[in-house]
């Protein structure tokens, strides 16, 4: 069997950063698996720009930001497998592959970073009624087909979800020539980035419809139309708000669920909130020696984040395997009053950083406070004029503080009344 | 060239008719009016091999329900077809529906159904402990199973092309005229001439039957609509758990299917928006999901991953109809085929052959099969097997469905196979790629390009089944 | 005078921003902003709106048959869909690299059309 330092599970921005901030730390001996044929993961659909500006400092494109990594991951001895599939990752870190090249792989690894991204929620989630017939897509197939295989998947089109995927294809198949007829949003606001919303859909006279669902699908062969309407406050279907919309195309983007079979299969904890791992402050789960990042952990608006949170796994699995990772005791970290989740779940008590908490909220609030506690002990108090579920946002958490609180404590994060 | 017998309507029962006839020395030509098999009533039904118990004692129903459950192990054997004896129980909520159990017990015995018990709350909650705590019994039937309906309807072509039958698809008959001695039929796919015709058109036999002047029977369609949970809630259930049936059919059902996930319905609706009206509507799926929950509490939609409806042909004696036409000489109906159709198919196979057997001769073959070999399961398999399988042939080691394991090379296997998959629900059906719970999000842009390449045509041109149904369209560029 | 209303995207906060301009289209005054970026971002959008623009060009002898591309920097908006056309015209033969110059100066914006990906 072959044995190996590292073993990263996806090529995408996750598992590049991780590799290359394992790399940087010492570790020399590492083997990427990457199930597509090339690296870069789902950013090489993701034509658009808007990519790097908190960690490059410009506006790139999905490739271009994903070309930066792989040029760096070119430049060292990392051992790529492309189009591999992991089929397993047992309890002692021995993780099973196949691809048509090397056939069956076993590699025994003394540290693996699970990296394997997200999908889209499909229809069948919805229980959206009606018809069978093709043209249903979620937004991030449709994307592949135009970006990268180069066909139209519709001419008329009716977005369901207002997630970032779903307004950046309304743009995209305005520009390519096709009629976007409206974007539905179940809930009272977008989930998506509010830059999104003024440049994928406004600028082209696209109506978003808050609080308005896809209540049934029509046609025999491919789609005819949808019937949509407005919902009440509870998200059912307000009766005689129906409204039909023909359309050729209906694409969904109605949420991302970390892809964590694996993880699951392979008995590592994870969050019911974040559908992820739960994780310490350097990202290693509760098995000991594997690490996660990226989507596969917690669902990222921005690549950037992904890339900063990488490379905190990448550097935790270095000092795994060069054996200088501390372990004491936890404190674990809430979220309260609004405060979906934490990443990280836990932090570990003899930790040699600062460490940043990672959380969404669950509705829009404005002019709150934002609360960092320990008990009835104030940590941390920010004024914050806005925040959407839509953008993750951290709270920084001092060494020093850390060091101070309490074996077994819990950080809360919670938001309070300016 | 002229076919002894043309079967129309390639579902359960005109595969099965076909196998069964492809072991004769005549010629044979199934019409099939989709893109592919298993298109209509047998694409979307419970997927249960029914003991026998519902039929009314005598009725052609409940003979060919008893003696098809029983064939069917073995048929599904000889083609590697799923087929699982898990066993059902009828559940009973009050002392009320413990008549209607008793009923049900009487007429299982007269019907000839072997092994019936009726049992008590506390037997039926050992039996499947996640029922409601309001079952005061059940009829436990052992006999009964489960099968995957449309692999057995492939499998069953498979064998009949094998043997020499002719599968034609996007062949819907038009019309049917009598040349006094054999007939012409008018297709989508041209004119096709045969001896005798074997009417399998599910819910369209009606229409069918009138082309050659036969209007004594009306089939109306009923519409049944399901959900399908992940395999993550598979524990809800092992038996096949049913309720106390009433006028409109067996009530809904909680049931394992082969694959391990859970298939809760169907509801019972007579369509009136055309035959093959497969919508599912708001109500009829709340239905499904309340009165699924009146057995299992635990059912919830949070585990679902699809839902669908199928129709059912329905005639108006509540009885199979399975015999020559008064109309003709040469012409067989096989109609009415509602539950336990699906159960009763192998039996309605033979049937039918008995009933060709009377005017046309028919001699074995020298040469034939009954057989199927077992498609790749790369996912079934152990190490040692992967191993060697991609050793010998690459395609296996590359995986295009995460969700369910399926690799490229078993995907090739279903197209290239007789009568293969044309489409990419086809390919689904043969191999479950994009069945898993990202349904075909990732792997759907895959099986068209792999589609596209071993037909030797452009992507756009690959369907989800056959007609209208695109995919995608022009080059954007 | 008009008065048009905006919400400004430089950050996560969005504010409603309310632009007054005279007939001349020359802003008279911006309200609503909470910091000077949503001001500069208000005068912009209502004077000369830029935005970037991201397709695809044809591209021959690559594995995939389409390469993106992006402007070099924002092009003026209502020039979108006409350099969409020029972007629609061109066909290109591998490999093509990050950053090759696709189209040079499109319709006399002053802006390169750049491959985002390498086609090879």
């Amino acid at each position: 069997m072959r044995e190996c330092d590292l073993v990263v599970i996806g090529g995408g921005p996750a598992g590049m950063a991780a590799a290359l901030k394992a790399y940087e730390e010492g570790i020399k001996d590492i083997l990427i698996l990457e199930r597509a044929e090339t690296l870069g993961g789902i950013l090489e659909q993701c034509i658009h720009t808007g990519f790097g500006l908190h960690y490059f400092g410009e506006e790139l494109s999905g490739p271009e930001y994903a070309d930066r990594f792989i040029e760096e991951i070119y430049k060292t001895d990392i051992d790529i497998r492309v189009d591999t599939m992991v089929l397993n990752v047992s309890a002692d870190n021995v993780v099973t592959a196949c691809n048509n090249f090397d056939g069956l792989l076993q590699i025994k690894a003394k540290a693996v970073v699970l990296a394997m991204g997200c999908r889209e929620r499909p229809r069948g989630a919805l229980s959206i009624a009606g018809c069978r017939a093709s043209g249903i897509m979620t937004a991030g197939t449709a994307q592949k087909y135009v970006n990268l295989d180069g066909y139209m998947p519709g001419h008329e089109v009716v977005i369901l979800g207002s997630g970032d995927i779903g307004l950046i294809m309304a743009r995209r198949m305005t520009l390519e020539g096709a009629k976007v007829k409206a974007v539905c949003e179940l809930m009272p606001y977008s989930g998506g980035l509010t830059r999104n919303i003024v440049q994928c859909l406004e600028d082209f006279g696209i109506p978003l419809r808050l609080s308005c669902t896809v209540v049934k699908t029509h046609g025999k062969d491919r789609l005819e139309g949808v019937t949509v309407a407005n919902v009440d406050k509870n998200l059912k279907p307000i009766l005689g708000t129906e409204e039909y919309i023909p359309c050729d195309t209906l694409m969904l983007s109605v949420g991302l669920i970390p892809e964590n079979e694996l993880s699951k299969n392979s008995g590592i904890d994870l969050d019911p909130v974040t559908n992820g791992p739960v994780v310490d402050e350097y990202r290693e789960t509760v098995r000991k020696g594997v690490f996660a990042c990226g989507n596969v952990l917690q669902v990222h608006d921005l690549v950037d984040y992904v890339t900063e949170e990488s490379q905190i796994a990448g550097e935790g699995a270095a000092k795994f395997i060069k054996g200088e990772k501390e372990y004491g005791g936890y404190i674990s970290t809430k979220g309260e009053n609004g405060v979906r989740y934490i990443v990280p779940q836990r932090i570990n008590k003899a930790t040699d950083k600062d460490v940043k908490l990672y959380f969404r909220v669950g509705k829009v609030f404005r002019n709150v406070k934002l609360v960092v506690k320990c008990g009835d002990e104030i940590i941390s108090s920010k004024k914050k004029n806005k925040m959407t579920p839509g953008e993750m946002e951290y709270v920084p958490i001092k060494l020093e503080t850390i060091k101070a609180l309490p074996e077994n404590g819990v950080i809360t994060v919670t938001i309070e009344e300016a | 060239m002229r076919y002894d017998v043309a079967i129309v309507g390639a579902g359960v029962c005109g595969a099965l008719i076909a196998r069964e006839l492809s072991a004769y020395n005549i010629s044979v030509a199934l019409l099939e009016r989709a893109n592919d098999v298993a298109m209509g009533t047998t694409k979307a039904n419970s997927a249960i091999v029914h003991g026998g118990f519902d039929a009314v004692t005598g009725t052609l129903k409940a003979k060919l329900n008893v003696k098809g459950t029983a064939l069917m192990p073995k048929i599904c054997g000889e083609m590697n077809v799923p087929y699982r004896n898990n066993g059902s129980v009828v559940l009973a909520f009050s002392e009320n529906e413990m008549e209607t159990i008793k009923t049900l017990y009487d007429r299982g015995i007269a019907n000839g159904v072997e092994g019936l018990e009726i049992i008590d709350g506390a037997r039926a909650k050992e039996l499947e402990p996640h029922i409601s705590d309001d079952v005061v019994g059940a009829l436990f039937c052992p006999s009964s199973g489960i099968v995957c309906p449309y692999e057995l309807t492939i499998a069953a072509t498979e064998v009949a092309v094998t043997n020499g039958v002719e599968f034609i698809r996007n062949c819907e008959v038009k019309s049917i005229s009598d040349n006094g001695g054999f007939y012409t039929l008018g297709t989508t796919a041209g004119d096709i001439e045969a001896t005798y015709i074997i009417n399998a058109a599910g819910t369209h036999t009606d229409e069918v039957a009138r082309m050659i002047g036969d209007s004594s029977f009306e089939v109306i369609s009923r519409k049944g609509e399901y959900y399908l949970l992940d395999k993550s809630y598979g524990y809800l259930a092992d038996h096949t758990v049913f309720q106390c049936p009433n006028y409109m059919g067996k009530g809904v059902l909680v049931t394992p299917s082969v694959d391990g996930n859970i298939l809760i319905g169907p509801t019972a609706l007579d369509v009136s928006d055309g035959k093959d009206s497969i919508e599912t509507t708001p109500e009829g799926l709340s239905t499904v999901v309340e009165r699924a929950q009146k057995s299992i509490p635990e059912v919830n939609l949070r585990g679902a991953i699809t839902s669908f409806a199928g129709v059912r042909a329905h005639l108006a004696s509540e009885d199979f109809l399975i015999d020559w036409s008064a109309q003709s000489e040469r012409f067989i109906n096989v109609a009415g085929i509602e539950s336990p159709g699906l159960s009763a198919a192998p039996a309605i196979a033979l049937y039918v052959k008995d009933l060709l057997k009377e005017k046309l001769e028919l001699s074995e073959k020298a040469n034939y099969t009954m057989t199927r070999k077992a498609p790749v399961r790369f996912r079934h398999m152990t190490k040692s097997e992967r191993e060697a399988l991609i050793k010998k042939n690459p395609a296996y080691g590359r995986i295009i469905c995460r969700c369910e394991t399926i690799t490229e090379g078993e995907i090739i296997d279903a197209i290239h196979a007789p009568a293969g998959a044309r489409d990419v629900d086809g390919v689904k059906r043969r191999t479950r790629a994009g069945m898993g719970r990202c349904q075909g999000g990732f792997c759907g842009s895959k099986v068209v390009e792999i589609l596209a390449r071993e037909l030797g045509v452009e992507m756009n041109e690959i369907t989800k089944f056959g007609g209208e149904s695109k995919i995608i369209y022009e080059r954007t560029k | 005078m008009t008065k048009r209303d905006l919400i400004c995207v430089s950050c996560p906060i969005g504010c409603a921003i309310t632009v007054e301009l005279d007939d001349n289209n020359e802003v008279i005054s911006v309200t609503g902003n909470t910091c000077p970026r949503g001001d500069k971002y208000a005068r912009q959008e209502c004077t000369h709106p830029e935005r970037m623009l991201t397709s695809t060009v044809k591209v021959e002898g690559a594995k995939l048959p389409v390469v993106p591309v992006k402007s070099a920097s924002p092009i003026p908006k209502e020039m979108l869909f006409d350099c969409m056309e020029e972007i629609n015209k061109v066909s290109l033969t591998a490999p093509v690299r990050i950053g090759d110059k696709v189209i040079e100066n499109i319709l006399g914006t002053g802006v390169d059309i750049v491959a985002t990906n390498n086609a090879l």
